[in-house]
């Protein structure tokens, strides 16, 4: 990538130009209708021909004019983040609050370089427990504590 | 007066003992979660906000509005004890006030800031209240293509004031305005760009959007960095400032209440900008400027005035207009609708103790501000304390369940996910967040004026330009594209915003 002069100018101008032609591309079965009535593809399409407009014209300045380099990404925060985000997802509705919490903190945890398992049980334990109380019996919200699988 | 009449039952609205528990709880709740390193105001809006679905509407407006001073404080407060500014308006705060506190003068530099949000607050409370009804007034006569205009002009306005490249903050707003059309479209009831799935024919929820880019984005930004922060906290102490601190900080108090006041009801002001300009003007006055950045008291004093008044003249525009002009008010919208309260000009006439009940409210919580702040300063100083790997899991549960809890549906959570890693990436692209969430938030509104105004004018697009207010709108927005281009404004705006 070092021929690059201007990455992250680069990389935005194309994920401009990516996204606007994802929504032209959706929007080709939809009706586009007159200005008088417009259809429901004539705003999107209009936008999204912008979009790629200005990705294209951020691509070619990125060519040109010189830019900061993109630091590095926290991709094992980034996963275990994500991840842990997703794995409460799955487990809300049939694993139940306590379950989906534990595991979201679990997982999560796992993103510190300061992590150790002990204190990431512990953070599980008071968590799952103050949100049974909080937002379960406190606050009524209606998530099953214990969900289907563990139910009959 | 109409005005005293009016604020008299707003008074007696907000001073119920219902709706004064729910101001306390609301800033100090927004407090709370405000100082978390990290946590914005739009995230503790957006966390805070299924803990008041249950209220009556007035109430939870007032909690709401309560949730954002108190975050917009924990904000400063991390900037000054720690310099991580809770957000981008407390950036210039975390300058002074982080050298303040390194002088062991954390405590002062802590009142000072509550001080000039509370005179900024009171008056930008009767700013809003004399300004607001006859904004109104000229709103009821808006039709369609000014409304287009208008929405035009905030959103160039937003990006034009911000910091960074131009061009791509306008990709980023006409991205967020694309994603806003996801979801059945109000007119031919088609869904569009849904894939099928059944949870996007509602479109994607702001929630879990803003909170998925403010929230998890964020958190994930700060692990990257997760070293090297240095506590002040065991050094606050000796909170009253000295009488010659008083002398020095009265004026620029005054004079960042009366920017932050004019700078916030612009569409795409509000509190950055005002804290800003605030800061430069100060340095500008100021006889001895080379003390900035070095513990001016005159540094704090300022863009603190100026942000809190800004934040609440920014009311303004979204409850005479029902327009947002930053990404809080998008979330305030968000909690109207949720309410059953279509904001816009009708509002006033048709609800006066909700619109002035939440006016008085602004008051009331900045009252709370400083007496529940002065004291407390202490404890806020603890909480810092806590390493950030112990605090970052519970904050996502918290995100987590409040995104769930929502609609009780795990879709929004995945959601909430994939807006992190968006936001994460589009931080690492140096692509600003809140233009693309004011386009997703104005996205629907601005097609639905785009419609009216065409099939009024018969497919003619000149009614832009042949309304007056509309064309002096879309003038003024692209004066404000070209005046970006010009050389020296360029090089003012690159000034102002590199002081950070």
């Amino acid at each position: 990538m070092k021929a690059l002069r201007n990455p992250s100018d680069f990389w935005s101008g194309l994920l401009f130009v990516v996204a606007g032609s994802l929504f032209l591309t959706l929007s080709r079965g939809l009706e586009f209708g007159t200005p008088t009535r417009m259809g429901p593809s004539f705003f999107p399409v209009v936008l999204s021909i912008i979009l790629i407009a200005i990705g294209l014209l951020v691509v070619g300045r990125s060519l040109v004019l010189h830019g900061e380099p993109i630091e590095g990404a926290a991709l094992k925060a980034l996963a275990l983040v994500t991840g842990s985000g997703v794995l409460f997802g799955l487990l809300v509705r049939d694993g139940g609050l306590i379950l989906a919490t534990s595991a979201l903190v679990i997982v999560s945890a796992a993103a510190s370089r300061r992590f150790h398992w002990l204190t990431a049980l512990a953070m599980a334990a008071v968590l799952a427990t103050f949100c049974a109380v909080v937002f379960v019996w406190g606050l009524g919200l209606s998530i099953p504590l214990v969900g289907a699988w563990f139910g009959e | 007066m109409d005005v005293l009449a009016n604020l008299m039952l707003g008074f007696e609205t907000a001073a119920t003992p219902l709706n004064l528990a729910y101001c306390l709880a609301g800033v100090f709740l927004g407090t709370l979660i405000g100082v978390l390193p990290g946590l914005g105001p739009v995230a503790t809006i957006a966390m805070l906000l299924p803990a008041t679905f249950g209220l009556p509407p007035v109430t939870a407006l007032i909690m709401l509005a309560g949730i954002y001073y108190g975050a917009q404080y924990g904000g400063s407060t991390t900037a000054i004890l720690i310099n991580v500014p809770g957000e981008s308006s407390s950036l210039v705060t975390a300058l002074d006030g982080y050298a303040m506190a390194r002088q062991g003068r954390a405590g002062v530099a802590l009142a000072t800031a509550a001080i000039g949000s509370f005179i900024a607050g009171s008056i930008a409370t009767f700013v809003i209240a004399f300004a607001a009804p006859p904004l109104a007034d000229v709103a009821l006569r808006f039709g369609p293509p000014e409304y287009f205009s208008l929405m035009v002009l905030g959103l160039v306005a937003s990006v034009v004031l911000a910091h960074g490249s131009l061009l791509k903050a306008l990709g980023m707003i006409v991205f967020g305005l694309l994603l806003g059309l996801v979801g059945t479209d109000a007119n031919s009831a088609i869904r569009r760009f849904t894939f099928d799935i059944p949870e996007l024919a509602d479109g994607l929820g702001f929630v879990p959007v803003a909170m998925g880019m403010f929230g998890l984005g964020e958190i994930i930004k700060n692990l990257e960095s997760e070293e090297g922060r240095q506590i002040l906290s065991n050094r606050v102490q000796n909170l009253m400032p000295s009488r010659a601190d008083w002398q020095r900080m009265i004026g620029p108090i005054l004079r960042g209440t009366a920017l932050g006041s004019v700078l916030g009801i612009l569409p795409g002001g509000g509190a950055i900008l005002s804290s800003f300009a605030a800061y430069s003007v100060e340095k500008r006055l100021s006889k001895t400027p080379s003390e900035f950045g070095k513990g001016a008291i005159e540094g704090v004093a300022g863009p603190e005035s100026a942000n809190n008044a800004g934040a609440q003249t920014s009311f303004i525009p979204m409850l005479t207009l029902g327009i947002p002009s930053n990404p809080v008010m998008a979330l305030m919208i968000g909690a109207l609708i949720i309410h059953g309260v279509q904001p816009g000009p009708a509002v006033m006439t048709q609800q006066p103790s909700l619109f002035w009940g939440l006016i008085a409210s602004m008051w009331i919580g900045n009252f709370f501000l400083i007496i529940l702040n002065l004291p407390l300063v202490g404890m806020w100083a603890k909480m810092l304390s806590i390493p950030y790997h112990l605090l970052y899991p519970g904050i996502l549960v918290f995100c987590a369940i409040g995104v769930f809890s929502l609609n009780n549906a795990p879709f929004d959570v995945y959601v909430m996910v994939a807006f992190g890693v968006l936001g994460y990436g589009f931080g690492k692209l140096r692509c600003e967040l809140a233009p693309m969430l004011l386009g997703f938030i104005l996205g629907p509104m601005m097609e639905e004026n785009l419609r009216r105004a065409l099939t009024l004018s018969r497919g003619d697009p000149t009614v832009f330009l042949s309304r007056p207010v509309s064309a002096l709108m879309l003038a003024l927005a692209l004066l404000a594209l070209a005046a970006v281009l010009l050389p020296a404004f360029r090089k003012t705006r690159e000034t102002a915003f590199q002081e950070d």
